[in-house]
């Protein structure tokens, strides 16, 4: 039963005293000379409290000092402790290291306080390849990837650790452009998929909670998009673990974060820019599918800009397709679905209804807005 | 002699628990509740061994696996059993929203176990049961008057297999003009009971949902957007489980017929609208009654339930068979009925159950259809009072309207000011005597309770219930953890629900269980 531990000790700096996030040393500091108080520790230490009860029988590992091992000895753990610092101050390359370290022995479960930046780090160093948590401490918490409260968190790596059956989903990993933010523009990118424990409530999470595994609903969908499927046509499939659940149905590769293209024979290019997708598609017929994606309910403008306002034009608002867990829809609180894509006329004509496909001959009409 | 205090609100309560275990794990080899008696010798003599009668391959060839227990224990485990309930008469049970539940009238009971009606066989000839068959006919005439609509079958034998009833007729319609295999498309709201869009799909229909407009109201753009040459019908609630009703039900209507869809309407909870609006007057081509909802017979955990399906005439000969109808002499059944969707459960409908039905309706007349209906508006909207009253209870959608007969409630202020969920005031509310329901899955209004107080509660209830909440509310602002750990007081148990769908995780019969754990 081996529990990792990597504080971000700066997570959450920014937040108290205005800065809009804690990314780099620069703002660091100057959170510091405001007056800022690392909130870290203390998020950490209400996560890991919640796991006394099983200190005995708990092998912790964890950071050098103030990444996990200073609060970890101050709670009574016995912690083993992996790496170094590389400086007097902690970076995102001590984050990123510690995380392969973990990844390598490999622990249970990785907890790590922080906030967005610190759930790239993490991503950066163990992709999908370990199960991870995150305890609620920075600024921008947008991804999918942490506890609605830091107990929670606690609660949910005690009970993986005690043994009880936790399905796992990929928790989506986004982050707000820092410098767009603090000049006040809203604008995330989609960065990744992190593997969490999940448990209904205790989630922050883009979709509300559902009783079922999302699997069998992934499955449902993709057969559903297959079965309508034909030959001589090109997919381009869009960003997101919906549309990967259509690739694998049909055994091909898809990246995660990218825009991929299919036919029904072959995984055509995977990872296309606007202009592979302008060359690959011209004179063809072809179909766009995407899912919503970064939480905000956007459907084209946000982390899928390479199906930018040429290719969407050039393959028609008839043949773009919409998927979607039907818990993503409700997620938006009756709010639209959104398109950005920079070109008013093409984002008059992706708004308004979309017949979306929710499961196997199950779909929902969802109003988009731009 | 000095009073005694009066007593405190919410009441004092506390549950047996009995920690009883599962019947199987009690059983003891050899115990025996009834002992057969032999086969006296004279019959042996005359007959010889009568199981040698049996063909072989009917024959068991282990004894069945059943506890072996003596009469004094099955009762002793079942009395327990029944104590860890809360039942419709125990508490009050307003908080099963979209349930309807009422008073079920205990002289109906009476009546439906009355050895008239108890010891009666459906294979008996007509002329033998001319009482039953009144009472179905009579009560067919009742709906008709209720509903606008022009026939009623009463074969179904719960909420849902009316609306499978029905969607058996809107693809008999749709084949009956050669559009069977085009029209594959059923559109509901999501707010509409979600056994329209269960029974459509398991009829092979694919479903398309429509989602509310700000106001909460569904979203007729949305609806022009879903209809087509495929659309075969419209199954929509009015008002929906937000308690809502759809002001522009006509024009729902009319834009599904304009494509060629039939349009159904799920009455199961009618209670709001008795006597006041009917579904022929919006235009609907169909509809269904819950008998176990409306009409206060008992629901199905408690006995079986009923339906019934209604019709236009022009749909009537899809009507499943037998139909019972009345010469103006003698009632029969009509089992010559070429384009019927044949049958939907064994047998006429659920006798016990249309009596119960039938005598409620007699003993309230029109008159006092009209006022269950309005009586339980009027609670429905006392209680939205109360509970808006409340700290971090809120009503989403159709803001300072009035709801019709119940309300999908939201925590979710609550939830984000002291981290309790929904589901946890219910444990919570169990500790204090009541039930309490959050919504259907998955959640669309968040941290979701629906509350549906129809007319048989007293004022009193309804503010024992409100105390009850605000308590709740209360405890969560000022102990969040008293609401966690709950119940306290009650046998309720905490439910995970994310192993739901993982084999290793249930069994949902003992052999099962044992299978699993060997």
């Amino acid at each position: 039963m081996t529990l990792g531990l990597i504080i971000n000790p700066v997570a959450g700096i920014g937040g108290r005293v205005g800065l809009k996030g804690s990314d780099t040393e620069a703002i660091q500091r100057e959170a510091l000379r405001r007056g800022a108080e690392p909130q870290a520790q203390l998020r950490t230490a209400q996560a890991l409290e919640v796991m006394l009860p099983m200190k005995e029988r708990l092998e912790l590992v964890t950071a050098p000092g103030a990444m996990g091992e200073d609060l970890a000895r101050r709670l009574g753990f016995s912690p083993r402790v992996v790496g170094k610092l590389e400086g007097e101050t902690t970076s995102a390359g001590d984050t990123v290291n510690a995380a392969i370290e973990m990844a390598r022995l490999p622990v249970a479960l990785l907890l790590f306080a922080g906030g967005d930046g610190t759930a790239r780090d993490i991503f950066t160093a163990v992709g999908t390849n370990l199960s991870v948590l995150g305890i609620p401490a920075g600024v921008k918490i947008h991804s999918a990837v942490f506890a609605t409260h830091p107990r929670n968190a606690g609660e949910i790596a005690a009970a993986t650790l005690g043994g009880e059956r936790i399905n796992l989903r990929e928790g989506e990993v986004v982050d707000l452009d820092e410098e767009a933010y603090r000049e006040g523009k809203v604008a995330t990118r989609l960065y990744g998929y992190l593997s969490v424990p999940y448990r209904p409530h205790m989630l922050q999470n883009r979709k509300a909670p559902s009783l079922a595994a999302d699997s069998a609903r992934l499955e449902a969908i993709a057969a559903a998009v297959n079965e309508a499927m034909e030959a001589g046509w090109s997919y381009v499939l869009g960003p997101g673990t919906t549309t990967r659940a259509i690739a694998d149905r049909l055994g091909f590769p898809k990246t995660l974060v990218g825009v991929d293209v299919y036919t029904c024979e072959t995984a055509v290019e995977l990872d296309v820019s606007e202009g592979r997708l302008l060359e690959l598609l011209k004179d063809k017929p072809a179909k766009i599918i995407v899912t919503p994606i970064g939480g905000q309910g956007f459907i084209f403008g946000r982390g899928n800009q390479q199906i930018s306002p040429k290719v969407l034009h050039m393959v028609g608002r008839e043949n773009i397709l919409v998927v979607s867990l039907v818990e993503k829809l409700n997620a938006l609180q009756g709010e639209p679905l959104l398109v950005d894509t920079g070109d008013p006329d093409v984002d008059a004509m992706l708004a308004g209804y979309w017949n979306i496909i929710v499961g196997y001959r199950e779909r929902v009409v969802y109003r988009a807005a731009s | 002699m000095k009073r005694v205090s009066p007593k405190p609100m919410p009441r004092r309560f506390h549950q047996a628990s009995w920690d009883e275990p599962v019947i199987f794990e009690l059983s003891q080899p050899g115990a025996r509740g009834v002992l057969i008696p032999e086969v006296e010798a004279g019959i042996v003599q005359e007959v010889g061994d009568v199981a040698a009668g049996l063909p072989e391959g009917l024959r068991r060839k282990t004894p069945p696996a059943l506890p072996e227990m003596a009469q004094m224990h099955v009762l002793r485990h079942y009395a327990r059993l029944s104590q860890e309930n809360l039942g419709v008469d125990l508490n009050i049970d307003i908080g099963q929203g979209t349930c309807t539940m009422k008073y079920s009238p205990k002289v109906n009971d009476q009546l439906a176990r009355s050895p008239k009606l108890a010891d009666l066989h459906p294979l008996q000839d007509e002329s033998t049961v001319q009482g039953i068959l009144e009472v179905m006919w009579k009560l067919e005439q009742f709906l008709k008057e209720i509903s606008g609509m022009e026939r009623f079958s009463l074969q179904p034998g719960a909420g849902s297999a009316a609306i499978y009833t029905n969607v058996a007729m809107v693809r008999a319609y749709h084949e009956s003009h050669g559009e069977g295999a085009q029209r594959d498309q059923v559109i509901t709201t999501i707010f509409s009971h979600p056994s329209n869009a269960a029974c459509a799909k398991v009829a092979g229909y694919e479903i398309i949902t429509i989602y509310p407009d700000a106001d909460g109201y569904p979203d007729l753009g949305a609806l022009q957007a879903a209809v087509s040459e495929r659309t075969a019908a419209l199954f929509i609630t009015n008002p929906e489980d937000t308690g809502i009703f759809n002001p522009r039900i006509e024009q729902f209507v009319e834009t599904v017929h304009a494509a060629g869809g039939l349009c159904v309407y799920d009455q199961a909870n009618a209670n709001g609208i008795l006597g006041i609006t009917r579904a022929r007057e919006a235009g609907f081509d169909m509809c269904h009654f819950n008998l176990h909802k409306t009409f206060s017979t008992p629901h199905g955990c408690g006995g079986p339930a009923a339906g019934a399906s209604g019709v236009r005439s022009e749909l009537a000969p899809f009507l499943p068979k037998p139909t019972v109808e009345f010469d103006g002499q003698r009632y029969f059944l009509d089992f010559d009925r070429p384009q019927s969707i044949g049958k939907i459960r064994p047998w006429y409908g659920v006798a016990q159950n249309i009596l119960k039905a039938y005598a409620w309706i007699m003993a309230l007349g029109a008159d006092g259809l009209r006022e269950a209906a309005e009586t339980a508006v009027l609670n429905n909207n006392y209680l939205l009072k109360k509970v808006l009253e409340i700290r971090g209870a809120s009503a989403p959608y159709a803001k300072g309207k009035r709801r019709i007969e119940q309300v999908r409630y939201s925590w979710e202020q609550l939830n984000q000011e002291t981290g309790v969920h929904s589901e946890e005031i219910g444990f919570r509310a169990a500790d204090y005597g009541t039930h309490y329901w959050t919504s259907h899955h998955p959640y669309v209004v968040p941290e979701p309770m629906t509350l549906e107080p129809t007319e048989s509660y007293s004022q009193a209830d309804l503010d024992e219930y409100a105390a009850i909440l605000k308590k709740i509310a209360d405890e969560a602002y000022a102990s969040p953890e008293t609401i966690h750990t709950a119940p306290h007081n009650s046998t309720g148990h905490k439910i995970h629900h994310a192993p739901f769908d993982h084999p290793d995780e249930w069994a949902v019969t003992w052999r099962a269980y044992l299978r699993k754990t060997k």
